[in-house]
C-alpha cells in the first residue's frame, strides 16, 4: 500500500506492506537513526515522537499513523546544528555506545516539553522504557538535568 | 615514565564520536543496506542433543525469493573456535559452521539467504529435518559420565588438558606450599559452596554482520565485532579464502561487554556472499542474542580457608571451580582459569594454596567472554569467605582487608604460575591504591555508622557490605596493539589504530594520549580505527587491554612523531635538538628567541627542503598486566517478610592508575556496577527440562532500567602506574565483580543470613531465612 507520512517536517509518500511496523517503514526509508533493539516494545531504542508523544515505533502499525507527524532524533538537530538536548547528552558523558541515545533523547524531549524542571522521580518515570546497558543511567540522569537548563535558556 | 603535570590527560574531554551518535548520524552494522542485498536467517535445533538423520530443503528452495539454503552438507567443515582470541587460541576447536549433530536447543541446523528477511524466515518453516535424539545432560556436575557432546575430532591447539570423551573442555591446577598442613595449622577452617548463574550481555545493539564484494573483487565484512583482526584470521581459515582477499571493518558498535568477542556471524555472511557474489546481511533478533549468541559462564566454586585466631593469617586456601561451558568451548579454559588468576593474588601472603578448575560441556547455551571474565565468578565466594573469617576473628572486615591485601612492591606466585593457556608472567605491583579505595569508600557509604547496626523499619532491615577486587590490564606477553600517525599541512594528525572502540570511548582516550605526548589538543587528532586494510594490527577490545596496550602503542608512536617534528624544527631554526620544547602546537627555543608552528614545520617538510612525510608507527606489547584495584560497598535493605533486597546506595572506589578521562572512567564503573547489580539480584536464564530458554526476551529477562538503580557513587583514587601510558591502568571490567559479594555481605550484616547462590531473588532469600534462621 501507499501512504503519506510527515517525517521530521517533510511529507513523504511511501510504499509499504500493510502489516509493516512504523519502525520498519522508517528504517527501510533511510531513517536508520531509529534503532531496533528488541522489536518487543521493551528497550526504547526505537522511540520516536508521534504527534508529539513518545512511542515505541516497533509497536505501531505503520498503516495506522499515515498523515501523522513523526519526529526522529535527526528531526531535532544535526551534527552541524545540534539540539540542546543532544549537546547535553554529549557534555554529561551520557553517550557511551550511543545505541540507546536516539531513543533516550526523544524521550527526554517529550519529558521536557511536559515538564521543563523534572525531578529525579520524573526522569525515572519518563525514561523507564529506555534501556541502556553501558552507562548505568547515572550520566543519563545528569544529561536530562543539564538539558533542562539548556532548553530553558534556548527557549526550544 | 613519571607522573607530571598534564594538559590533555586527566581531563574529561567530550567523547569524540558522541555528537555524531547523539544526532543519529552514525551508521551501525544493521543500518547498512545495499542494492541486491540478501538477508540471512537460521534454523535452530529444537532438541538439546540430536543427530540430523535427514534434512530436506527442496520446498524451501522453491519459495520465490529464496536464493540459498545451506545445511551441513553444503558448507566447509573446518573445525574452529568462535572465540576471538589471539593465535593460537586457548579455546578448543570444537565448532563447525553447521554440523550433522546439534548440541543444544538453539544450535544451528540450516542457513537461508533470501531477497528479504521475511522470505528467509518463511523458508525456515519449509525445511524438513528428521532428528535422532541423543541422551543429553544439563548438569555440569554430571558431565563426565554423560554422552559425549563435542565432536569426535575436536582438538586443542595448546598442550593443555582437553578430554572431549569426558566432556572436559579444560582443566587447570595450581598449588604451592602444603594445603593440608596449612589446614591443620589453622585455628579454624571454613568451607562454603557458591554458585553463579547464566546471564546475557544484553548489549542493546544485537549482533549483526554484513558482507559484500568491493569493486576490486575483495570480500569486505562489516560487523559488530570487538576483534576485527581475529575475525579476518578466523574467517580466512574457516572458509579457505586468502587473508589478502578479506577486509574487516568495525563501524560504531552498540556495546560489547565480551559478547562481541565471538566470531559466529562473520563466516556466515562471508560464505553467502562468496557463494552468491551478492551482498548479504544478518541481524540477530533479541531472542537469538539470548539463546544462540554467547553468555556468562555459570560456575560453582568451593572454598575452604583456614586461619589463625591471633594474627588473622590465612594458613591455607583451597578453591575448586567447576564451570559450565555450555555446548561449545569458547573461552572454556581462560574464563575458568581467571577465576583463580584474577582473584587469588589479592591476598598474596597465603603460603599454602591450591586451585583446581574444570570446564565441562553440557547441552545448554554456549558461554563466552563476559566483562569480568571469571573474576566475577571467583570473587563472589572469595569476598564472602573473607567477611566470614573477619567475623570469626572478631575484627572489622575492612581492617582485615587492609592488613592482608597485596601492596605496592609486592608480588604473588600466582602471577607467574597461571596465565592464559600457558604459564603466566611474574610481576611486581608498581601501583596500588586499594587501601585508599577502602577508606574513601567506607566513608562514602557510612560504614562505621551503619555496620552491625541492623537498623529496622517494620519488616525492613538495613545492612552494609563490602568487597575488594583486582583485575588486569591486558594479557601480558600476548596482547599487542599498534598505531600509525602522520602529520598534515595544518598541524593536525591522523591517528590510525587497530584498537576497537565498542562504546567505551577508547578512540577518545587514545587521542588524548597522543595529543598529550605531542603537545597539541585532541581536536587536532583525527582518529580512524579498526579496519584491517587501513589500520595496523591490534588484538581488539578485550581483557581490559585497550588503554594499557593500545595506549602504550599510541604513546610510543606519538613520541616518535614528536622527535620527527623536533628534527625538522631543528633544521629550520638551526639549533640543537635539546634547545627546543613544544607547547600547544608550537616549537620554541628555550632561550625564548625563536619559535615555529607545527603548521610551518609540516609545510617545510612537505614542500621546502628534505621533503618527507612526518610519520611514525609503533607496536606495543604488555610485559606485565598491572591490576586496577577496587573496593565496592553496598547499603541494602531486606524485607524479611517478602525476601526482597533493595540496594539503597552503592559505592565503587577505584584505582585505575592515572585516569586519562575521568568522566569516561566513571562511565565504565557506573555501567559495570549496574550490570553487576542486575546479575546479583535478577538476571538469570530460565530453562525447561530440555534446556530450552524460556525467558529469551527483555520482558522476561529483566535488566536494570533507570528506575531500578540505587544512588551510585564512584570515587577515583588516583595512582600512577609507571608501566602504563601516562600512568594509566585498565578500568573496563573490574566494576562488575563486586556487587554480588558486597550485596551478599550486606545481607549478612542486616539479617545474619549467608547467601551463596545468585541471583538473590526473594524466593532464595526467604528460603535462606528459613533454613538458616534469622539472627537479628
Ligand atoms: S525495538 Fe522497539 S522497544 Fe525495542
Ligand atoms: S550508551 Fe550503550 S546502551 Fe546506552
Amino acid at each position: 500500500m501507499r501512504g503519506v507520512f510527515i517525517i521530521n517536517g517533510q511529507r513523504k509518500e511511501i510504499e509499504f506492506a500493510p502489516h509493516k511496523r512504523l519502525l520498519d517503514v522508517l528504517r527501510e526509508n533511510g531513517y536508520t537513526e531509529v534503532k531496533e533493539g528488541c522489536r518487543e516494545g521493551e528497550c526504547g531504542a526505537c522511540v520516536v515522537l508521534l504527534d508529539g508523544k513518545p512511542v515505541n515505533s516497533c509497536q505501531v502499525l505503520a498503516a495506522s499513523v499515515m498523515e501523522k507527524e513523526i519526529i526522529t532524533v535527526r528531526g531535532l538537530g544535526t551534527i552541524h546544528k545540534p539540539h540542546p538536548i543532544e549537546e547535553a547528552f554529549v557534555e554529561a558523558g551520557a553517550v557511551q555506545c550511543g545505541f540507546c541515545t536516539p531513543g533516550m533523547i526523544i524521550s527526554t524531549y517529550a519529558l521536557l516539553k511536559e515538564n521543563p524542571d523534572p525531578e529525579d522521580d520524573d526522569i525515572k518515570r519518563a525514561l523507564d522504557g529506555n534501556l541502556c546497558r553501558c552507562t548505568g543511567y547515572v550520566k543519563i540522569t545528569k544529561a536530562v538535568k543539564l538539558a533542562s537548563k539548556k532548553v530553558k535558556k534556548d527557549g526550544k | 615514565m613519571e607522573n607530571r603535570e598534564f594538559n590533555v590527560v586527566g581531563k574529561s574531554i567530550k567523547k569524540i564520536d558522541a555528537l555524531a551518535l547523539a544526532t543519529g548520524e552514525v551508521k551501525f552494522t544493521a543500518d547498512i543496506e545495499m542494492p541486491g542485498m540478501l538477508h540471512i536467517a537460521f534454523l535452530y535445533s529444537p532438541h538439546p542433543h540430536a543427530e540430523i538423520v535427514d534434512i530436506d530443503t527442496e520446498e524451501a528452495k522453491n519459495i520465490p525469493g529464496v536464493v540459498l539454503v545451506l545445511t551441513y552438507r553444503d558448507v566447509p567443515d573446518t573445525l574452529h573456535t568462535t572465540a576471538g582470541q589471539g593465535y593460537p587460541e586457548p579455546s578448543p576447536y570444537d565448532t563447525r559452521i553447521l554440523d550433522k549433530r546439534v548440541r543444544f536447543v538453539g544450535d544451528r541446523v540450516a542457513i537461508v539467504a533470501a531477497e528479504t528477511k521475511e522470505i528467509a524466515e518463511e523458508a525456515l518453516k519449509k525445511i524438513k529435518v528428521k532428528y535422532r535424539e541423543l541422551p543429553y545432560n544439563l548438569d555440569p556436575e554430571k558431565a563426565e559420565e554423560s554422552e559425549q557432546i563435542p565432536p569426535e575430532d575436536a582438538y586443542h591447539l595448546l598442550p593443555t588438558v582437553y578430554e572431549p570423551s569426558k566432556n572436559l573442555a579444560a582443566s587447570v591446577e595450581l598449588s604451592f606450599g602444603d594445603v593440608e598442613k596449612g589446614f591443620s595449622d589453622a585455628d579454624f577452617v571454613l568451607e562454603e559452596r557458591f554458585e553463579v548463574q547464566y546471564a546475557n550481555h544484553c548489549a542493546i545493539e544485537p549482533h549483526a554482520a554484513v558482507a559484500f564484494y568491493d569493486e576490486r573483487g575483495r570480500l569486505n565484512i562489516i560487523s559488530t565485532t570487538q576483534v576485527p583482526f581475529h575475525v579476518r584470521r578466523i574467517v580466512s581459515r574457516v572458509l579457505g579464502i586468502p587473508l589478502k582477499n578479506l577486509r574487516v571493518i568495525k563501524p560504531r558498535i552498540g556495546g560489547g561487554f565480551g559478547g562481541k568477542q565471538e566470531v559466529f556471524l562473520e563466516q556466515v555472511v562471508a560464505l553467502v556472499t562468496y557463494m552468491t557474489k551478492r551482498p548479504s546481511k544478518v541481524v540477530f533478533s533479541r531472542k537469538e542474542v539470548f539463546v544462540s549468541s554467547r553468555t556468562r559462564h555459570p560456575m560453582i566454586t568451593w572454598y575452604k580457608v583456614g586461619a589463625k585466631r591471633d594474627t588473622g593469617e590465612i594458613t591455607s586456601l583451597y578453591l575448586k571451580a567447576l564451570m559450565n561451558a555450555g555446548a561449545y568451548g569458547p573461552h572454556a579454559l581462560t574464563v575458568m582459569a581467571n577465576a583463580g588468576s584474577k582473584v587469588l593474588p589479592l591476598f598474596n601472603k597465603i603460603k599454602n594454596l591450591k586451585f583446581e578448575g574444570f570446564s565441562v560441556y553440557t547441552n545448554l547455551p554456549v558461554g563466552g567472554a563476559y566483562r569480568g571474565y571469571g573474576a566475577t565468578q571467583g570473587y563472589f565466594g572469595y569476598n564472602v569467605m573473607l567477611d566470614m573469617i573477619a567475623e570469626k576473628l572478631g575484627i572489622d572486615t575492612l581492617e582485615f582487608f587492609k592488613k592482608w591485601h597485596i601492596k605496592k612492591g609486592e608480588t604473588s606466585p600466582i602471577f607467574e604460575e597461571l596465565g592464559e593457556g600457558k604459564e603466566g608472567v611474574s610481576q611486581i605491583i608498581r601501583s596500588c591504591g586499594l587501601s585508599e579505595c577502602i577508606e574513601k569508600g567506607a566513608k562514602a557509604i557510612g560504614w562505621y555508622e551503619k555496620r552491625r547496626k541492623r537498623i529496622k523499619n517494620g519488616d525492613k532491615v538495613r545492612g552494609v557490605g563490602a568487597a575488594i577486587l583486582m583485575q588486569g590490564s591486558g594479557i601480558p606477553k600476548i596482547d599487542m596493539g599498534a598505531a600509525y600517525m602522520k602529520m598534515n599541512e595544518d598541524g593536525s594528525f591522523n591517528l590510525h589504530i587497530g584498537a576497537t572502540d565498542i562504546g567505551t570511548g577508547s578512540d577518545t582516550i587514545l587521542a588524548q594520549i597522543a595529543a598529550e605526548e605531542i603537545g597539541t589538543s585532541v581536536d587536532k587528532i583525527i582518529v580512524y580505527s579498526s579496519d584491517t586494510d587501513f589500520t595496523p594490527f591490534d588484538v581488539g577490545a578485550y581483557a581490559s587491554s585497550t588503554t594499557y596496550i593500545s595506549g602504550g602503542a599510541v604513546l610510543k608512536c606519538a613520541k616518535k612523531i614528536r622527535k620527527e617534528i623536533l628534527k625538522v624544527a631543528q633544521e629550520m631554526l638551526n639549533v640543537p635538538e635539546d634547545a627546543l620544547y613544544i607547547e600547544n602546537g608550537t616549537v620554541y627555543t628555550r632561550d625564548g628567541q625563536q619559535k615555529v608552528s607545527f603548521q610551518d614545520i609540516v609545510i617545510y617538510s612537505l614542500y621546502t627542503k628534505n621533503q618527507h612525510q612526518i610519520q611514525a608507527v609503533a607496536s606495543h606489547i604488555g610485559l606485565e598486566s598491572p591490576p586496577p584495584f577496587m573496593a565496592q560497598f553496598a547499603e541494602i535493605e531486606v524485607d524479611i517478610r517478602i525476601g526482597r533486597i533493595e540496594v539503597i546506595k552503592f559505592v565503587s572506589a577505584v584505582d585505575c592508575g592515572k585516569p586519562i578521562n575521568p568522566v569516561l572512567v566513571e562511565g565504565q564503573v557506573e555501567g559495570a556496577t549496574v550490570n553487576g547489580i542486575g546479575y546479583a539480584l535478577w538476571e538469570d536464564y530460565v530453562f525447561d527440562e530440555k534446556g530450552r530458554v524460556k525467558n529469551a526476551s527483555f520482558w522476561d529477562y529483566k535488566i536494570p532500567s533507570i528506575r531500578d538503580i540505587p544512588e551510585i557513587e564512584v570515587i577515583i583514587c588516583e595512582t600512577y602506574e609507571p608501566t602504563g601510558p601516562h600512568g594509566a591502568k585498565s578500568v573496563a571490567e573490574i566494576g562488575i565483580n563486586g556487587p554480588i559479594p558486597a550485596i551478599a555481605n550486606a545481607v549478612y550484616d542486616a539479617i545474619g543470613i549467608r547467601l551463596t547462590k545468585t541471583p538473590f531473588t526473594p524466593e532464595r532469600v526467604l528460603k535462606a531465612i528459613k533454613s538458616q534462621g534469622i539472627k537479628l
